[in-house]
């Protein structure tokens, strides 16, 4: 309906924003939607409140008012800086990290219980802590939407991104165990108190990289290709970069000896060769390089057998390795179907409870209906970046959107496929869900970012900031450009603007 | 390139589907296992955040659950403690539960299938979910009076008191006797520190002498005898050997009466006086004439050997050990060599001669109710089966009345036929070296029971190895009797 109104509109673009408001936003329907995420966290806060017996204290209302504020400036941030941006990404972010806030809010009780039982003195709170890294991550929100103006910039920039990106990944695994070691796996730079995951930001800056250089590296794939037309395999120098990200990927395992990280950096880099090239074969070359890196990895290190074994049967060394899982799949069986209701399970007996297993704290308290709901709530998230990135006009734009949101769901899948033992065990956090500062900070980024992008693909060619300083003639020639990538595709953007 | 984002779409699908898939199984398939896994503490742990009900006995609350500041919620405490931690047990955060606490569970908890329309409504207005009551057969005059005539001289052992008609438990106590109130303590300092020393001390103040422990009867096991005696052929008459020692048949070993007198004057004493004066030759005699099965018929007859019984709590087995050969049946026959009864079982073959050889389960839950008091639940009396018709009873309630009259030690009541029988118990690897245990077992009044009692004093008490069940026991089993008639039983 609004595809013949569009056209219209360009001429009208000069004499002002008449056209507008034909074109809808999305801006109510977000502000609605996080209204009802506000509304659900603070139905769940309640219920934590309601079993655990609790008055509220100054604490707790202060960090939940921080909740509604942070909201409250996303939204307007939005509103300002990305107007016409997907509608549901940012909800389903909030009612993510609302959550979140409830159950380490929750853990933070269990522990205050344990420690008055001990006759310990109290812990710290860590939802003033993950609050307090809400509001960097909202910084650093506004900060992208504010100065990364559209999208393509970035794209300008692809090699200072990968170069840092990759300091990034390296450093703490070049530094002294003392400050990056923590559990074992050496992924930290820890300053005093306070520390910080780089890794978190390397996966998005190598993002940024790695789509930037496959859409120069794309042209010359689609020139190469017809010079090799009916060929299957891709030339042997043009594997030069799935063997940089496999190298990278066991660099990582190595050095840092973290499973999680070295799967999710090699799975996101596949996955954009493969929406870079639209070859399958690299998919199937990839998972052999995985399968050939898994199986040496696995004869060399320790600590993979180690995870595998555990992964296998985690009851078999209850006591001492095993203890974690088992404990987890305790709590989510315990849970069942309905769960034990918020604040009525005891989540506390998993270690890590609030960070690398806060899906099995969800499970038992929310049960399976509960772990859906928020699973699917994920799967709006990334579906809604994969679209922006179908919707999207430009390559760049289109891998960045899709690497971004792929990145998303394969964390999420290693994380709970982990912790509920349908894959060996992994030292990752479940985005915005988890506590942990920098997961939650790199993430807020990475949704700015995917707003940048579906405020792109969706925003009326005419509001665009280029569009009316260029003469009609160069516009023209973006519409010869889009057939070539899919004729289907080309009126759908546009026009419909990704409208749901 | 929007066809493989399209692709990679699906297989995100796929991923969560997997995800999902996965859950189901370990949270519908695999939940019960994990839920009910016995390293899995979560079920337990969720028992402690409801409010427990309360442990009474005839108005007198014993144990109680009381809302504290902390966020444990609910502090376990005890009246009186250790006078009736045999009964309630103790309830521990770390260290599990005992007694009633553990065994009624499921109705202190609220989960027994009795408090189920309780369950619904509290479910259906919100309210929050409690357990039930416990209500005791115990008399607490009865059992406080008992284990102060217990702690007051340090005596380590066990009184039980049946009500012989209905099979109820008046008091049940054990000495040396621990206190509960620690162990529920919301402080795991003070709660280890409790565990520490009553696991630490000696003698052993943790089990419950009355059920969990067995000992050996002595001379009191001679009702047994004349009990089997009376219905084969016996009369209280019929003479025996009056002899200080006898030889044990096919054996070099000698068996000899109390302090080596002989039974009465003449040289062959009736059935009557040997039970009177506990001739030990007598009934070697008596024992090696009836037979091994005659023994065991009429010992299994009162419960000995029944490894099924629960008061709820479960009583351990009593027993009169192998009997291979007429030497084994003599021996036994006075209560020693294998023989080991518990205070209970005692106490039971007793009652059971008081209500005319008709034994009544045991028992020391008398009602269950909801947690507004209002009775679910109430323990009928049981039948555990006959031990001997109801005239052979009244004939030994006759000779028992005898032993009584011989009897020395304080405390006889005026006015109050006592029926009963001593016991001293050797026992240890030099048995004439080591304190006896000494035993009172009766009932009264003699000609309507209400109350049967079982003494054990171990290890001789205060007077070591001059103790005998008369001196030691006696004096404590009728200042229970004479507390149980009071309350006009």
């Amino acid at each position: 309906m609004a595809a013949p109104g569009s056209g219209a509109a360009r001429p009208g673009a000069t004499n002002g924003r008449e056209g507008a408001p034909a074109l809808p936003t999305g801006r109510t329907i977000e502000l609605l939607l996080l209204v009802f995420a506000a509304v659900i966290v603070t139905g769940a806060l309640v219920l934590v409140e309601a079993n655990q017996e609790q008055e509220l204290t100054p604490t707790l209302l202060y960090v939940g008012l921080a909740y509604l504020v942070v909201l409250t400036l996303a939204h307007l941030a939005v509103r300002r800086f990305a107007p016409y941006a997907d509608p549901l990404i940012l909800p389903s972010v909030a009612l993510l990290n609302g959550l979140g806030l409830v159950m380490i809010h929750r853990l933070d009780l269990a522990d205050q219980d344990r420690a008055a039982l001990l006759g310990q003195p109290l812990p710290g709170s860590l939802v003033f802590k993950q609050i307090l890294w809400t509001a960097v991550g909202l910084a650093l929100f506004i900060a992208v939407l504010w100065r990364v103006k559209d999208h393509r910039t970035l794209a300008r920039y692809g090699f200072t991104c990968g170069f840092v990106g990759l300091v990034l990944l390296a450093l703490p695994g070049l530094l002294p165990s003392s400050i990056s070691e923590v559990n074992g796996a050496k992924l930290w730079i820890r300053i005093g108190g306070a520390g910080i995951q780089p890794g978190e930001f390397a996966k998005i800056l190598l993002i940024v990289f790695f789509a930037a250089f496959l859409v120069q590296k794309r042209d010359l794939f689609s020139t190469a290709g017809r010079r090799f037309l009916g060929m299957e395999l891709p030339r042997a120098r043009d594997l030069a970069p799935l063997l940089v990200a496999w190298g990278l990927s066991v660099g990582v395992l190595v050095v840092e000896r973290d499973l999680g990280s070295s799967l999710l950096f090699f799975g996101i880099l596949l996955v954009l060769l493969y929406a870079a090239t639209e070859r399958v074969s690299w998919m199937l070359i990839g998972l052999g390089f995985f399968v050939v890196g898994a199986l040496i990895a696995y004869q060399l290190f320790g600590h993979v057998q180690v995870r595998v074994q555990v992964w296998l049967d985690p009851f078999a060394d209850y006591a001492n390795r095993g203890y974690q899982i088992a404990q987890a799949l305790f709590g989510l069986g315990t849970g069942g179907v309905g769960g034990t209701g918020l604040g009525a399970g005891r989540p506390d007996l998993v270690p890590f409870a609030e960070s690398d297993f806060i899906w099995s704290s969800l499970g038992e308290e929310l049960g399976l209906i509960g772990l859906a709901s928020i699973l699917v709530v994920y799967l709006v998230l990334i579906t809604r970046g994969l679209r922006s990135a179908l919707a999207v006009r430009d390559s760049f734009g289109k891998l960045l959107a899709t690497g971004l949101s792929f990145a998303v769901a394969l964390q999420i899948f290693v994380v709970i496929g982990g912790v509920t033992k349908l894959i060996p065990l992994t030292g990752l956090t479940l985005p915005f869900l988890s506590y942990g500062g920098s997961s939650l900070v790199a993430n807020y980024a990475l949704v700015a970012m995917l707003l940048r992008i579906s405020n792109a693909a969706r925003a009326p060619l005419t509001r665009r900031p280029a569009a009316p300083a260029v003469p009609i003639a160069d516009a023209g020639t973006e519409l010869v450009q889009r057939p070539a990538v899919g004729p289907t595709t080309g009126p759908l953007p546009g026009p419909t603007g990704g409208r749901p | 390139m929007n066809t493989p984002i399209r692709r990679i779409a699906i297989a995100v699908m796929a991923l969560v589907l997997l995800l999902l898939g996965n859950l189901t199984y370990v949270q519908v398939v695999k939940a019960g296992d994990y839920r009910d896994d016995p390293r899995n503490q979560r079920v337990l742990l969720a028992e402690y955040a409801r409010k427990r009900g309360q442990i009474s006995a005839d108005g007198q609350v014993l144990a109680q659950s009381v809302e504290t500041d902390d966020r444990l919620k609910y502090q376990r405490q005890y009246t009186d403690g250790p006078a009736y931690s045999p009964l309630t047990g103790y309830y521990s955060v770390i260290y599990s539960s005992s007694g009633i606490e553990r065994y009624a569970d499921p109705v202190l908890n609220g989960s027994d299938d009795r408090l189920f329309a309780r369950r619904l409504s509290d479910l259906i207005t919100g309210r929050d979910p409690s357990g039930g009551n416990v209500v005791l057969t115990v008399k607490p005059s009865v059992q406080e009076r008992a284990y102060e005539e217990m702690s007051k001289k340090g005596f380590e052992g066990a009184v039980v008191a049946l009500q012989p008609k209905t099979g109820e438990i008046l008091a049940m106590v054990s000495t040396p006797s621990f206190d509960p109130n620690p162990l529920a303590s919301h402080n795991s300092g003070t709660q280890q520190q409790a565990w520490k020393a009553d696991n630490a001390a000696d003698p052993a103040t943790l089990p419950n002498r009355a059920i969990d422990q067995t000992f050996p009867p002595g001379s009191t096991f001679k009702l047994v005898d004349t009990a089997a005696a009376l219905q084969n052929g016996y009369t209280p008459d019929s003479q025996l050997t009056a002899a200080p020692n006898i030889t044990l048949t096919g054996t070099n070993t000698t068996l000899e009466n109390y302090a080596g007198t002989q039974c009465g004057t003449g040289q062959t004493a009736s059935l009557r006086e040997a039970l009177a004066r506990s001739c030990n030759t007598a009934f070697a005699q008596l024992g090696g004439e009836l037979g091994a099965d005659k023994i065991r018929a009429q010992a299994d007859a009162f419960g000995i050997g029944r490894s099924d019984l629960s008061i709820p709590m479960p009583v351990t087995a009593s027993g009169v050990g192998d009997l291979p050969d007429t030497a084994a049946v003599q021996q036994s026959s006075i209560g020693q060599r294998d023989v080991r009864l518990t205070p209970l079982q005692n106490a039971m073959i007793v009652a059971s001669i008081a209500n005319g050889g008709q034994t009544m389960a045991p028992h020391l839950i008398k009602e269950v109710q909801g947690p507004n008091l209002d009775v679910i639940d109430t323990t009928e009396p049981d039948r555990l089966g006959r031990s001997m018709p109801a005239d052979v009873a009244s004939t030994l309630t006759d000779l028992m009345l005898g032993s009584e009259a011989r009897t020395s030690g304080g405390g006889k009541i005026t006015g109050v036929q006592i029926a009963s029988k001593t016991g001293t118990a050797e026992h240890g690897t030099d048995p004439k070296n080591t304190p006896p245990h000494a035993w009172y077992v009766a009932f009264a009044p003699a000609n309507d029971p209400q109350v049967a009692v079982a003494v054990l004093v171990e290890n001789g008490g205060d007077r070591a190895l001059e103790a005998t069940g008369g001196s030691v026991a006696a004096p404590i089993g009728r200042a229970v009797i004479a507390e149980a008639l009071r309350g006009g039983q």
